[in-house]
């Protein structure tokens, strides 16, 4: 046959992309479930992260979650819970963050440690190249920061990519989120000697401004909603 | 056939035929990847595999592509084979695959994949392409573990995630050189091996 000939030519083509079609889609197929399982098991991990809590040898991740998460659940920008059958686990933080925050969908977590019961809630923003989320884990008043953990897609390393070192997320700890009027007040994400002289701030990532910046839009923006929410918590404290 | 020219598609690119120093391809992935050790590694590992399996699979195939469609044909298995490694890192090890999520894609725009398949599978028979894609592919990661080294040791002052520098140098003064970083030392790195290279191979030199 004539290898030069149209023909042949669109033949090949034809049964190459057919088979590689073939295959990609059985290896997807085959390797799916696994794959899913991985990134629960790493939303997990992060969740748990947040309140500092970090597998030892021998534990698994599945299991650590079982033991301290005590329960999970969905609020809206109120405080009110949500319980229309939803997955707190399922909900996609970065299609809600899209949303005004009254129509938000706002899931949280409880964790159950050593050192209390703790609230954990999914943050969800922009860097430079893409996007980055976290945790936050807060005391049981609502208020103060126990934990947090940051993760990105693909900052530059080295520099905005440091935002998930725990030099960078250990700042958090203790940072209230309301100032002394009790109103709702996110951390700021600062430069040295750009210190505001009022309320919580942490250090930026020296040569990684945006991805900073994008810390401090994301707080903002993911955590405002929950306003009505921690102050419930807030008082149910105060009331114990 | 000697056993010397059997190896001669492995051997060369380490250093004669450098894929990087001396064709100058693949520049752009040895900038993105090299800040760090670590990815630089697992590029490594992956583009050699990549460009062994394509390489014995165009040349099986050789004496059937259509010339006029070749190219495409080199891309829709190269990136076929991307896709799986991709796939498979993410199955099996996730965490890797996590940090290195968008370099694997960068593999497909590897320039050294498509000039390795261009140049030397379509003419020749499955056992020395593979040779030459692992000895293409092992000659890129030499620079790009070289780069990433030096890169790592002084923009970060850690070699694969570790501290090599004690406390006391930089509560001494010593600081980090952010511009290590930076993708524009990535170049300088690879012009100063270029440099070295070409002074002890002056048959190199032009």
């Amino acid at each position: 046959m004539n290898k030069q000939s149209n023909t042949y030519t669109i033949i090949y083509a034809v049964v190459l992309v057919l088979i590689v079609g073939v295959v990609l889609s059985v290896v997807y197929q085959a390797l799916r479930p696994q794959q899913e399982e991985n990134i629960a098991n790493d939303k997990k991990r992060q969740i748990l992260a947040a309140a500092l809590i970090t597998p030892s040898e021998g534990e698994t991740i599945s299991e650590l979650y079982e033991q301290h998460i005590k329960a999970s659940f969905i609020v809206n920008s109120k405080g009110e819970r949500i319980d229309d059958g939803i997955d707190p686990f399922s909900v996609k933080v970065d299609q809600e963050v899209k949303k005004p925050a009254d129509d938000r969908l706002l899931p949280v977590y409880e964790c159950s440690t050593d050192a209390g019961t703790k609230y954990i809630v999914p943050v969800y923003g922009a860097g430079l190249w893409g996007p980055i989320w976290g945790y936050i884990a807060l005391d049981s008043n609502g208020e103060t920061i126990y934990g947090a953990y940051f993760a990105h897609q693909g900052e530059t390393p080295g520099l905005g990519a440091e935002i998930e070192k725990p030099a960078f997320s250990t700042q958090f700890e203790g940072k209230d989120i309301f100032n002394a009027s009790g109103d709702f007040q996110s951390v700021k994400v600062v430069k040295n000697g750009q210190e505001p002289s009022e309320g919580a701030y942490v250090h930026a990532i020296s040569g990684g401004t945006i991805t900073s910046q994008g810390v401090q839009k994301m707080l903002q923006n993911s955590l405002e909603p929950y306003t009505a929410y921690f102050k419930s918590l807030e008082n149910k404290e105060k009331t114990n | 056939m000697n056993l010397k020219k059997t190896f001669l598609p492995l051997v060369n690119p380490l250093s004669k035929d450098n894929p990087v120093i001396v064709q100058v391809l693949g520049i752009c992935s040895a900038l993105a990847v090299t800040a760090k050790m670590e990815p630089a590694l697992v590029m490594t590992i992956s583009v050699t595999a990549v460009l062994a399996i394509a390489n014995v699979l165009i040349s099986l195939l050789r004496n059937t592509i259509p010339s006029s469609i070749r190219i495409i044909v080199q891309l829709v298995v190269v990136a076929a084979l991307v896709v799986v490694v991709d796939q498979v890192l993410k199955a099996w090890n996730y965490e890797i695959s996590k940090a290195l999520s968008v370099f694997i894609g960068l593999i497909i725009t590897n320039c050294i994949i498509m000039g390795r398949l261009e140049a030397f599978a379509l003419n020749n028979r499955p056992w020395p392409a593979f040779l030459d894609g692992i000895g293409n592919g092992l000659g890129y990661g030499i620079i790009l573990i070289i780069v990433s080294f030096f890169r790592e040791l002084f923009g970060s002052g850690t070699l694969f995630g570790c501290q090599i520098f004690p406390d006391w140098w930089y509560e001494a003064g010593y600081q980090n050189n952010g511009m290590m970083i930076l993708p524009p030392m990535a170049l300088i790195v690879v012009a100063c091996i270029i440099w070295a290279h070409r002074s002890i191979n002056k048959d190199l030199q032009e």
